[in-house]
């Protein structure tokens, strides 16, 4: 695959993608002997062979860009948030929005166009963090995405700077993107006492598209930020998503992520957080909803390197039909490591016979004086909590509806942006409902 | 109003209730005793429905209608209600609309049109005031981190948008404090009606200190083994329950 910008990139990019293609031809795709991928699939991503996705300027033929009217349903109400939409991949300027209300030193950009510009605001950042936190030999596809990644965002909140309306990536893909590969790199940073709220948002106008999304994300949230960053994978469900999101949190950073995985025929998320210093918190939610034959991987991995650290994970998953669900956390406390608050939850509501899951969480710990927990189940909904509600005279189904949407507000309800809570809400009751 | 005859209950093999027959007319407020694993709240959870339970004899008939036929919300909509001794959480669901919801079901069955929210306040507000609440509690969510009194003043408030005929408060009492018992035994004596029938289950006299029985029926063993005035639960706050147990284990052998 040839990308038109790679002659014209910054060193660091090219260093990069050397670097992902040197890594990824020696290790490959992972197989079903990778523990790290035991119960993925990754055998119809692997036995594919992608096409390029329609690059900026290429004749689309029968798909033309989205307009802006067919993009508001994934907009939150909100086109005023600094939005950066993402065609397929690439990147449309036109379909992008608020760019130019950010406040000074904030950049909301495309990176193929930082990249590939000198002079750009960006670029002592990019020459200080793109591939350093998400590195070639963090997963198998994080090196095919460093080798070939396409476009992305990159977002720089300057120190000190309190972004007032949220930063909203939509990656978005079109019937365009039947048969090929977008591999998409993101990169958030923000400084020191800032405040800033990300959404990633990978979306479909083709539901029956057969795509594969490759994701990086870096963030690095520098001492006394906040960040709240919230990931929606809603691809269509004959798609394929793998994404990592790695995330570097600096001395009194706090960090709170949320990520929903609806879509895909297989969706894969690698999240893991570095705490590399003193008195960080690190908030991890994540909701999964399953039907069909989907699978829906979620492997999370938090480090916590220093002492009087707290982190706290909780990810729910409602699963139908014969579709499957995979969980891995590992939460590794070092020797120094002290003081560490440690909790990890993963809960799985199983509405039909066939779904299944398998939960697996990993603690390591090396430090002594550390308050470490972990949970996992796996279960139906409570015969009581139905019978409560049936007993008030709700009909059975509208109490079993009623009782699942409970069961996912636990963790919706820690989304701190609201309009994303009411989306989030309004998708789980979609998905009751029945509805696409 | 309220017909038992002969009920049988078993819950996996073991049976619990075993052959309990009882009337309960329309204004009456019967007490239900008995000590621990009587079966005096499986009683209560056949009634309403409770799926745990499985009815192997017997007959319940509210207003003639037969009680076993009928799903959970099947008996609600024909005005059964259950104060539960443990109410559920239920996160994310706001007090308001799981109300609302219920409430309009109820109507749905009985041929009436449903309110909208707007409407569904206004009657609220004079609802709230059963259980000396303001309007803040409906907008959290079901039980949702509620104190042992707010769960159970929930029910209350419960009880009263529904308006049943048959009203079962099973252990309403337990976990309660002095004062969250009295503004729950006041929004009880507050729904007592002429057409309306209320069955109270309890361990303790105390709470009939303040919801004052016409009958008290103490159950032991499955069976009620005594009846009386409101001075059987005096009597049993004196001795307990040892003699009446006694007189459940003779009255087994006999049977």
């Amino acid at each position: 695959m040839t990308n038109v910008l790679v002659t014209q990139e910054k060193p660091v990019a090219e260093m990069l993608r050397r670097a992902g293609q040197a890594r990824f031809d020696a290790v490959g795709y992972p197989g079903p002997k990778d523990e790290d991928w035991r119960f993925t699939p990754v055998q119809p991503i692997a036995q594919t062979e992608w096409c390029a996705a329609p690059a900026p300027g290429d004749d689309r033929g029968a798909t033309p860009q989205p307009t802006a009217e067919e993009l508001a349903a994934f907009e939150f109400g909100h086109p005023d948030w600094h939005t950066l939409v993402f065609v397929d991949g690439a990147f449309s300027e036109t379909l992008s929005s608020a760019l130019d209300a950010l406040p000074e030193g904030v950049v909301v950009a495309s990176l193929a166009d930082a990249l590939g510009r000198d002079g750009h605001p960006a670029g002592a950042a990019l020459e200080a963090h793109l591939g350093r936190h998400a590195t070639v030999e963090t997963t198998p596809f994080a090196a095919l995405n460093a080798a070939r990644f396409g476009d992305g965002a990159v977002v720089l909140v300057p120190a000190g700077v309190e972004l007032e309306r949220a930063v909203h990536l939509v990656c978005v893909t079109t019937a365009a993107a039947a048969g090929a590969a977008v591999h998409t790199r993101n990169l958030l940073v923000v400084g020191r006492a800032a405040r800033a709220s990300v959404v990633e948002s990978y979306v479909t106008l083709a539901p029956e598209a057969r795509s594969f999304t490759n994701v990086v994300t870096e963030v690095v949230v520098e001492a006394g930020a906040w960040l709240e960053h919230t990931r929606l994978q809603r691809e269509g469900e004959a798609a394929y998503h793998v994404g990592l999101t790695y995330a570097d949190q600096a001395r009194d950073s706090h960090y709170r992520h949320f990520s929903l995985q609806m879509g895909a025929a297989m969706g894969r998320h690698d999240h893991q957080v570095r705490l590399n210093d003193e008195n960080i918190e690190s908030l991890m939610y994540g909701l999964y909803l399953t039907r069909g034959e989907q699978v829906v991987d979620n492997h999370t991995a938090i480090f916590h390197d220093q002492p009087n650290c707290r982190s706290w994970e909780v990810y729910k998953g409602i699963l139908e039909g014969r579709s499957r669900a995979v969980f891995n956390g590992k939460v590794f406390v070092q020797p120094a490591a002290q003081k560490t608050d440690a909790k990890q939850t993963n809960r799985n509501l199983l509405l039909s016979d066939g779904a299944r899951v398998d939960t697996k969480p990993q603690l390591e710990i090396f430090a002594d004086d550390v308050k470490c927990t972990h949970g996992a189940t796996v279960g139906r909904l409570d015969q009581t909590a139905l019978f409560y509600a049936r007993s008030r005279g709700v009909p059975a189904a509208e109490a079993q509806r009623l009782l699942t949407y409970a069961f996912a507000a636990e963790v919706v309800e820690e989304v701190a942006l609201e309009p994303v809570r009411a989306q989030l809400n309004r998708l789980v009751l979609g998905r009751l409902y029945g509805e696409a | 109003m309220l017909e038992i005859r002969d009920l049988r209950a078993t819950a996996g093999d073991k049976e619990i209730l075993k052959g309990i027959s009882l009337t309960v007319n329309a204004g009456e407020v019967h007490a239900i005793m008995g000590p621990n694993g009587s079966g005096k709240s499986t009683l209560a959870q056949v009634l309403a429905g409770h799926p745990a339970y499985e009815v192997t004899g017997g007959s319940v008939t509210l207003d003639g209608r037969d009680l076993l036929d009928m799903e959970p919300e099947e008996r609600a909509q024909a005005g059964v209600f259950l104060a539960f001794q443990y109410p559920v959480e239920i996160p994310g669901v706001s007090n308001a609309y799981f109300l609302r919801a219920a409430y309009n079901e109820v109507r749905k069955a009985r041929g009436q049109e449903e309110l909208d929210p707007m409407d569904f306040m206004d009657l609220l507000e004079e609802k709230l005031k059963v259980v000396e609440w303001g309007p803040d509690i409906m907008s959290r969510a079901v039980n949702s981190g509620f104190s042992g009194g707010e769960k159970k003043r929930n029910e209350i408030l419960q009880m009263a948008v529904l308006e049943p005929q048959l009203a079962i408060l099973d252990e309403t009492d337990s976990g309660l404090d002095i004062d969250a018992l009295r503004i729950v035994a006041a929004g009880v004596n507050k729904l007592r009606r002429a057409d309306r029938a209320t069955i109270v289950v309890t361990h303790y006299q105390r709470l009939l200190n303040y919801i004052v029985p016409d009958f008290v029926h103490v159950l032991a063993g499955g069976r009620i083994v005594k009846s009386g005035g409101k001075e059987l639960a005096l009597q049993l706050e004196a001795k307990g329950y040892e003699g009446i147990e006694e007189a459940a284990g003779a009255a087994g052998a006999v049977a």
